[in-house]
């Protein structure tokens, strides 16, 4: 290289490492997971929270959340929204309920059906958004009407009502609804999905990609980064999120539901932007949304534990939403300020 | 200045990397540009002066692929050649760091340089960026133009100061392969201080033979780093000069349009005499 002199790395100390960690987007969603946590662990103690049955109960309420909030995280990060999602997730167990029992298809091949629908409805959503130019939110706000029509209309003719019964046993119940004493599968494939989106925001080059796509779409581009792709590859992610999530539901619950996933559409956005993604795209972590979800869970399952209404969770966590966002932007400014 | 003259003395055998013969550019029925002709030489700092409006943007524009000339010739060693696009532009080696610079400030100083070139290491799945690398070359290239204080790659690009993002987006630039490098305006938005860390990075890089195109309104700016000038007046070029054969005074009255100066003196006075309380 030209005039490369030797360059030394500053030394990592302790304290170095200590206010790199407070530098990550996640570190407010950790302080929020670890402080919420603490908070019901104490407030319900004698409750039954902390016990095995406790934590199997939120984990399996946070599992199905954290699924697809980890895509949808990289979708924010990339710079696009995807309201489609709880609609995929309806679809996708009314496909495996009306395949099973009305078309006595095997399992396997309803679930294959489901997953090239995910995949055809998130390369639509990537296209459209990328193609026109409109914005994601009403692309795919177009897109969740239709899959919810289309869902609905093949529910009532074939069956004659929105709900679907399915029943299954065998290696795709095993694989998707087994449990070990109270603890779902689904918890498995939520440490995976996260493990594997950990490994492509952080480690690829496709990483590189989402973060430099969602911070400024045209200087991405302008630096070769193929933004068209990368936002098409990320709407297919969180459509293949939505079915994963909506297989999971289908064998746990023995049924077809076109409403099922509704609640999905703003609780992963919640707990993307607890986990301290930013909201406008270009910044967070796959980490972070595991950790959001995690907060998410914890407030949802504990305040039965509480005895309380639970009415009062909306609240709380409204609250803790507003709260979640100031100290993350307080992070941010703070790693920005150093 | 003897430095400077030595170097001046090898530039004149340098052929021109870059020559524009008699360019005319047309919009719809704006005349943009009208018979401009100009040499880039590598070494050399050529400054595009020019009011608003004057053409400076759309010339440079033609440089780097955005636009194509309606009429006349570009040479690149010589040779006659067109750009469809920027990246046809930039594959040939001719770099543009725009007034933005191009950068993105919440990524690191490692992540953003190699932003669409990432290095990468490992086969198949296990393919991954290659961070320890980024780290060491952004490190280097960075403090190579004299940025000493960007000592941690990790460090968020937005932390940075306005004159070291663009001794970031100039040293990716030359990095991957610039041979002309334009700079768009690179001291417009910044303060005193700032912009003379720009201007010594462009020194830096004329030492390293690049052809510099550096557009300004900023005539002190211009003579400071500058070695060879063009002023363009609505879309034409007024003037052209090499250091030295300008003063200050001459090339503030060129751009603003010849007697423009004198003439707003007066009217200056005129206003000052209507708020003159009359008896
Ligand atoms: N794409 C375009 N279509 C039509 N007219 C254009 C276009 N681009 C530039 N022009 C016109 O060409 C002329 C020269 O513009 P240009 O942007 O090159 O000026 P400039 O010297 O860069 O000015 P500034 O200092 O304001 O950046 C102006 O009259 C402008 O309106
Ligand atoms: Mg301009």
């Amino acid at each position: 290289m030209i005039g490369s002199q030797p360059v030394s790395p500053r030394p990592i100390g302790g304290r170095h490492r200590l206010r790199r960690m407070i530098y990550r987007p996640e570190f407010g969603a950790l302080l929020a997971a670890l402080v919420v946590y603490g908070f019901f662990a104490w407030g319900t103690r004698g409750n039954g929270f902390v016990t095995l049955n406790g934590t199997a109960s939120w984990m399996n309420s946070t599992a199905e959340l954290g699924i697809l909030a980890v895509p949808v995280a990289l979708l924010l990060i990339g710079g696009e929204f995807d309201l489609s999602i709880g609609a995929m997730v309806g679809m996708t167990s009314i496909i495996l309920a009306a395949g099973t029992t009305h078309y006595e298809l095997p399992i396997g091949i309803s679930i294959l059906i489901a997953v090239l629908v995910g995949a055809a409805v998130g390369l639509i959503n990537g296209f459209t958004t990328v193609k026109t130019g409109l914005p994601s939110f009403i692309v795919t706000l177009g897109m969740m009407m239709a899959i919810l029509g289309t869902s609905l209309g093949l529910a009532r003719t074939l069956v004659g009502s929105p709900i679907v019964s399915l029943n299954t046993e065998g290696f795709f119940e095993s694989l998707f609804a087994s449990r070990w004493r109270q603890f779902n599968v689904s918890i498995l494939w939520w440490f995976a999905v996260a493990a594997l989106a950990t490994w492509v925001l952080a480690r690829t080059r496709t990483g590189n990609w989402i973060l430099a796509t969602g911070g400024d779409t045209q200087a991405a581009r302008e630096a070769g980064v193929p933004t068209d792709r990368v936002k098409i590859g990320l709407f297919v992610a969180v459509s293949l999120g939505a079915v994963l999530v909506g297989v999971i539901q289908a064998l746990e619950f023995n049924s077809g539901d076109v409403s099922r996933g509704t609640a999905f559409i703003f609780n992963t956005i919640i707990a993307s932007v607890i986990g301290g993604v930013l909201l406008r795209g270009g910044y967070g972590s796959a980490v972070g949304a595991v950790l959001g979800a995690t907060t998410f869970g914890v407030v949802s399952v504990g305040i039965f534990y509480t005895g309380w209404e639970t009415d009062w969770a909306q609240l709380f966590l409204g609250v803790l939403l507003f709260a979640a966002v100031l100290a993350n932007s307080f992070f941010r400014k703070l790693a920005l300020s150093r | 200045m003897t430095e400077h003259q030595a170097s001046e003395h090898v530039h004149e055998v340098l052929p021109p990397i870059l020559e524009l013969q008699s360019i005319t550019k047309r919009f719809d029925n704006v005349l943009a540009l009208h018979d401009v002709s100009m040499q880039i030489n590598p070494g050399e700092v050529h400054c595009l002066l020019g009011d608003n409006g004057a053409g400076k943007s759309t010339l440079i524009k033609i440089f780097s692929g955005v636009h194509q000339q309606t009429s006349g010739n570009m040479c690149l060693e010589g040779a006659s050649i067109s750009f469809a696009n920027p990246r046809e532009a930039r594959d040939r080696g001719i770099a543009t760091v725009h007034q933005g610079t191009g950068v993105l400030p919440l990524m690191s100083v490692a992540r953003n340089f190699f932003v669409g070139s990432e290095p990468t290491r490992g086969k198949g799945v296990l393919r991954r960026m290659d961070m320890a690398e980024a780290r060491r070359v952004s490190l280097e290239q960075i403090q190579a133009l004299g940025i000493r204080r960007v000592e941690d790659a990790d460090q968020l690009v937005g932390t940075l100061s306005g004159g070291e993002r663009q001794a970031l987006a100039i040293s990716r630039a030359l990095y991957f392969g610039a041979r002309v490098l334009i700079l768009d305006e690179p001291t417009a938005a910044l303060g005193v201080r700032e912009a003379q860390t720009v201007l010594k990075l462009i020194r830096r890089v004329r030492h390293r033979g690049v052809a510099v195109v550096l557009v300004t309104h900023n005539a002190y700016h211009a003579l400071a780093v500058g070695d060879r000038f063009t002023i363009l007046i609505h879309g034409e070029a007024a003037d052209s000069f090499v250091q030295g054969e300008r003063t200050r005074e001459e090339v503030l009255n060129l751009m603003a349009g010849g007697e423009e100066l004198e003439d707003l003196q007066l009217e200056l006075e005129e206003i000052d005499a209507e708020f003159t309380p009359s008896a």
